[in-house]
């Protein structure tokens, strides 16, 4: 097992390079001046000469990419334009916030998700199995930022049982005092024991991770059902339910465990799934994280924004991968 | 220009295959259903200038006075903040969203299946290098790389296509390989090779014929998810450009004035989930039929 994770790792930093290799193009050499990019839309042509030496355009492309590469490495992704920050700072700003969102998700789809795709599994072509499938077809067809926009008209509009957005309330903003310990909003305020601005944020959370959430519910619950229709046709598992073991056992512990390879690899794309759709949700809940980062660098055409967010939600996806193909090798039946 | 009416005749065998899927797909009553919707969404798509209310409403023309009017008899989806008559926006915007998602699904084929057949029909050094290329596209989550290519290629609908294009291509290179790699080491290819056709003839016209099926499924499927992202792409601001009737931008400016009326993004917004549902409802469907275990003749 040593020599596949070994082996995996390995390729794992293959494809980062690659990754960087492609996000090198798409920013050098897609659009016809680079530097003009960089520089902004309103940028002087002192300022996209300045660019240009800056980029190393004047240099051979493989020189400019090895700049690059060691640029990443060191962690440098360059100066927003809106603001004149470094990416690198903003983004590890704005990570937590989206980090609490992706995890409620994930949260959401393992523990909904999963057991909505064995129930369904188990009552297959039943009513049941039915009205799953279709919820789980359903929210995989639905434009996530419509939701978000349909929730806040129906829960803050309409019923004024939810707050429109934002992390917390303005009146806590204002009279309390904003735990910053880990950048976690929920866990600093567990940790200094602060319940009020806790369940201030929990309510906050409610829109946007039901927005968020839907998607990969629905992902993994299609999944784990074609995984498990699949493992229970097989002889292992007709042969525990002739020994006689409860059907209960045979299907939550049996066949699951089985299907923990795809299962796992389906929890992964969803993470990168749920990330991607922050950039299309954050905005609408004005929640801090960076989805909203991204969006208002796409709108003001902020490239080093824009690739900074790129480059860094590629190599998590690359990472998370990475993390579910090693669950999937604690499988015996994996091991080489 | 050869390899072209060759491209052309790969498409017999998967029409053929369509038929039986249809005969299939239909015995289904969500499935049926689809199918209509689907022809309905066409045909809107199609008569749009005919169907629309106020046709002239769909681009430029505004009414002030009849601003952000809820729904009525006269505007059935009520106006947008322009005065124009939503209905008719939503009936263009169909147009748009299936012209643009085919186009762009077209483009991933054009790049990705030849790209595929070359790897599986030649094997070797070109088949390590496409496929290891193909590996490090697909390590991008899903929309990620839409967003980046299509950012620095400019905003706008024809760039939002092309972004979508380069990164969906690999899906395609990865089917046809699979298939390619089977198919080479059948008898009528090793004929082939044998009385001396040239390589170019063989892949094109030999093995790529007996891959396209399944392709071509998988692209019907993924019509739906394309629509999606280019609406995902537009509500960015990374695709369609105002005054363009398109779904994820009516709903991207519908942001300013919804809370004040509900119709302005609640309408598109399930014009783009209907459209995507019955998409995916039949590619759900297709992959049914095509999986023989769970095939019901």
């Amino acid at each position: 097992m040593r020599k596949f994770i070994l082996r995996r790792l390995l390729l794992g930093v293959i494809v980062l390079f690659g990754v960087a290799l492609i996000t090198f193009f798409v920013a050098r050499v897609v659009p016809s001046d680079p530097a003009a990019k960089w520089a902004g839309p309103r940028a002087t042509p002192e300022q996209i000469a300045k660019a240009r030496l800056e980029l190393g355009l004047d240099k051979p492309l493989i020189v400019q990419f090895g700049k690059y590469l060691v640029d990443l490495v060191s962690g440098n992704l360059g100066y927003s334009l809106r603001t004149r920050r470094p990416v690198t700072l903003e983004l590890m700003e704005s990570l937590p916030a989206t980090v609490e969102l992706v995890l409620i998700s994930t949260f959401a789809a393992v523990f909904v998700g999963i057991p909505l795709g064995v129930i369904s599994a188990k009552q297959k072509d039943r009513l049941v199995d039915h009205l799953s499938r279709l919820f789980s077809i359903g929210v995989v067809s639905l434009p996530t930022f419509w939701i978000g926009l349909i929730l806040q008209l129906v829960f803050f509009r309409m019923l004024g049982l939810f707050p429109m957005g934002g992390q917390l309330s303005t009146e806590i903003k204002i009279t309390m005092e904003i735990p910053r310990i880990t950048g976690f909003l929920m866990l600093d305020s567990l940790i200094t024991g602060n319940f009020r601005i806790f369940v201030d944020a929990l309510w906050h959370l409610v829109l946007p991770g039901i927005t968020i959430g839907l998607y990969p519910v629905g992902l993994v619950a299609r999944m784990t059902r074609s995984a498990l229709l699949e493992i229970l046709s097989e002889d292992y598992i007709t042969a525990a339910r002739s020994y006689g073991l409860k059907e209960r056992v045979v299907l939550w512990s049996y066949a699951l465990k089985n299907s923990i390879g795809p299962t796992s690899t389906v929890v992964a794309l969803s993470i990168g799934y749920t990330l991607v759709n922050t950039f299309l949700t954050e905005s609408i809940f004005t929640w801090p994280g960076i989805g909203s980062y991204i969006a208002t660098a796409v709108i003001g055409l902020d490239y080093p924004a824009i690739m900074g967010v790129t480059i860094f939600s590629a190599f998590s996806y690359v990472i998370l991968n990475l993390i579910a193909d090693i669950i999937i090798a604690l499988d015996p039946r994996v091991r080489t | 220009m050869k390899w072209l009416s060759d491209y052309y005749k790969t498409l017999q065998p998967s029409i053929r295959e369509f038929r039986l899927s249809f005969y299939l797909l239909n015995r289904n009553a969500l499935q049926r259903i689809s199918l209509i919707v689907i022809g309905l969404l066409v045909l809107i798509a199609i008569f749009a200038p005919w169907i629309a209310p106020f046709p002239s409403h769909a681009i430029s023309e505004t009414n002030p006075q009849d601003k952000l009017l809820p729904p009525s008899s006269r505007y059935w989806f009520g106006t947008d903040e322009l005065g124009r008559d939503l209905l008719s926006r939503v009936i263009f915007g169909t147009r748009i969203s299936l012209q643009t998602a085919l186009i762009a699904v077209g483009l991933a084929l054009l790049i990705g299946v030849p790209l595929g057949a070359i790897a599986g029909g030649l094997g070797g050094a070109a088949d390590e290098i496409i496929m290891r290329i193909t590996d490090v596209f697909l390590s991008f989550p899903p929309l990620l790389l839409a967003i980046a290519i299509a950012a620095f290629l400019g905003p706008s609908l024809q760039n939002a296509m092309l972004a979508i294009a380069i990164s969906w291509w690999p899906w395609y290179t990865r089917i046809i390989r699979g298939q390619a790699v089977s198919i080479r080491e059948r008898q009528f290819v090793r004929a082939a090779l044998a009385i001396g056709t040239p390589m170019p003839r063989i892949i094109f016209r030999h093995i790529l014929p007996n891959t396209m099926a399944p392709v071509i499924v998988q692209a019907s499927m993924d019509i739906g998810g394309v629509i999606l992202t280019v609406a995902a792409l537009s509500f960015l601001g990374l695709g369609a450009q105002p005054p363009t009737p398109e779904w994820g931008l009516l709903i991207s400016t519908s942001r300013t004035y919804f809370l004040n009326a509900w119709w302005y993004s609640t309408f598109p917004g399930i014009a783009i989930f209907l459209t995507v549902l019955v998409f995916n409802l039949i590619g759900d469907g297709i992959r049914e039929v095509l999986d023989p275990r769970t095939r019901k003749f």
